[in-house]
């Protein structure tokens, strides 16, 4: 079984969001950067496990700078068993889909996994256009899948419910919660993710058909109304008179 | 001419496709053309009631193959009817199926994406610009399309369905229909209100409810409003209440028009899955609660004593209206 991850880099969860002073582009001055939730707890882990379970190779792919070497360290330290960075901005969706698929194509994973979105664009686009690249089926927001052989069930998680699907490999998949549970990478992990294979690739040249004009925070709240706990027939009065919501 | 993929999941228009043709329509009103709505599958009844929200023609691939989704086939669909149709501007949901196929389009239609847009666009020269909320909520970014062809996916509740024309004759539309590679066994679904992404009313509790046994009142309250329950991750990751419930960053993103969180104290993975909400109230023993400075409105007092004085009042309410 060859197993590829697709790893993003994002600012942690609690990180303040910023942006230089013209607005164009994420300021990463003081931020902590993690690997993507979706990919970390779910993809990842979820990969390594089938590959315990059967055997294979786990191959960790980030489109991406140098710095985010740390970040590729550390899936290789929770299991992967190699890397591979696309030397290159992740500047868009469609750029860092293009890259996937590109790697790809000529090493006939049986599987790719990614997070169900990065909590940093939120895009949840890249999965289904590296589908699309390599003509491949692809299950989003896939909470379940197990194998028998070449046959994959999976259930995705859909508005009001869950769908179960079989499918045949080789599939792209984007991993949920309730695919794995989080792994905290061991000391041996770490120590032998050191001397794993990190293969650096060139990109490939993308014309992007969406360009970012620029950032700005949404208006900030205008503060609590703070209603006495005795006075719940005022709450509903505003709520229905002010907030228009009731 | 801007096409709508108007979804039926299980042969049902829901809230969603009435929303796209709504935003479909006024984004042809911006463009100075009309709005076509895509329909996909041979149970999906009752389409020209789309005309009714602004679609000036409907056209369905009746094809009962469409009647399970597989991205792979649906993509393949569309495309072909948005080239048929010659579709300038392409809008689907942002719901886990527009999700599976919008990226799909937007390889094969060689077409900008952008997923997850919440307001309508502005057209400069033949470049279409959006907006989209970003980092879980925490910013706001701008895009520009510039490709010949334009995605854009539509964020739920982010766009109120209006009345803007008449029902309209459904006419058929024949595009190939590949084979099926993904086939779906069952479809399970969870019993109860409106499923939480599409909820216009959330109630919500955390920890401060102390056990289980106490959702009673949450769900009065919710009950009270026609809303939907939800939960925070801590709830959930004690199985106190199932996991479909969670919302914040690792569970499901929502976007109500009103949040009611109960007892939970606003941690900034829970407000990443809430903060696009348009009204949040807090209910909350704790002042310091962080939560407070993301609401609009917030009493400070006991859960156990305030939820039910607010089901009374809300009752009492409902009751004169």
């Amino acid at each position: 079984m060859k197993i590829l991850v697709c790893i993003s880099q994002t600012p942690d969860t609690t990180a303040k969001i910023s942006f230089t002073p013209d607005g164009a582009s994420f300021n990463p001055a003081g931020v902590q950067f993690i690997m993507n939730p979706y990919d970390e707890w779910y993809a990842l882990v979820r990969a390594c496990e089938i590959r315990e379970a059967g055997g294979g190779t786990v191959v960790a792919l980030n489109v991406g700078p140098a710095a985010n070497e740390v970040t590729i360290r550390k899936a290789l330290a929770i299991g992967a068993d190699e890397a591979v960075r696309i030397d290159a901005d992740p500047s868009s969706a469609a750029f860092v889909a293009k890259q996937v698929a590109e790697y790809a194509k000529a090493e006939n994973f049986d599987l790719i996994f990614l997070g169900k979105e990065t909590i940093d664009y939120n895009g949840s686009e890249v999965g289904a256009m590296v589908a699309e690249h390599l003509d491949l089926p692809y299950i989003s927001n896939a909470s379940q899948l197990h194998l028998n052989g070449n046959a994959a069930t999976l259930e995705r998680d859909i508005e009001g419910g869950v769908e179960v699907l079989e499918v045949a490999l080789p599939l792209v998949l984007s991993a949920a919660k309730g695919m794995a549970e989080q792994r905290i990478p061991n000391m041996r992990g770490i120590m032998m993710a050191r001397s794993k294979p990190l293969k650096v690739v060139p990109p490939v040249a993308l014309d992007e058909p969406v360009k970012t004009i620029g950032f700005t925070l949404p208006p900030a709240k205008a503060g609590v109304r703070l209603v006495d706990p005795e006075q719940m027939d005022e709450l509903v009065r505003l709520l229905h008179e002010e907030a228009k919501v009731i | 001419m801007v096409l709508v993929y108007a979804e039926s999941p299980g042969g049902q228009f829901k809230k969603s496709a009435f929303e796209a043709v709504t935003y479909g329509k006024k984004v042809a009103g911006l463009l100075g053309t009309s709005c076509v709505a895509v329909v996909l599958g041979a149970n999906a009844s009752g389409a020209g009631e789309l005309g009714r929200y602004g679609a000036s023609r409907v056209v369905q691939v009746a094809d009962a193959a469409l009647d399970h989704f597989d991205s792979q086939v649906y993509a393949a669909v569309l495309s072909a009817a948005a080239r048929e149709l010659q579709a300038g501007v392409l809008i689907l949901n942002h719901t886990s199926g527009g999700k599976s196929i919008a990226g799909r389009l937007a390889v094969r239609l060689q077409a900008g994406l952008v997923s997850g847009v919440n307001g309508l666009p502005v057209a400069s020269g033949t470049e279409l610009r959006v907006k989209k909320s970003v980092f879980s909520g925490k910013a706001v970014a701008e895009y520009a399309i510039v490709s010949p062809v334009k995605i854009l996916s539509l964020t739920g509740n982010a766009v109120r369905p209006e009345a803007m024309g008449q029902p309209v004759a459904v006419e058929p539309l024949a595009v190939p229909v590949p084979a099926a590679r993904v086939s779906v066994k069952s479809v399970k679904t969870i019993e109860g209100r409106v499923p939480l992404p599409e909820a216009e009313v959330v109630v919500s509790a955390g920890r401060g409810m102390k056990d289980p046994a106490n959702w009673g009142i949450v769900e009065d309250l919710a009950a009270a409003l026609e809303a939907t329950t939800a939960c925070s991750r801590p709830v959930a990751d004690s199985e106190w209440r199932p996991h479909h419930e969670h919302v914040g960053q690792t569970g499901i993103a929502i976007r109500p028009n009103l949040y009611i969180a109960i007892g939970i104290s606003g941690a900034i993975q829970h407000l990443a899955g809430v903060n696009n909400s348009k009204v949040i109230v807090v209910i909350n023993k704790d002042p310091e609660a962080p939560f407070f400075k993301a609401a609009d409105y917030g009493v400070v007092g006991d859960l156990f004593d305030v939820v039910p004085r607010l089901t009374e009042a809300v009752r009492k309410f409902k009751a004169a209206h």
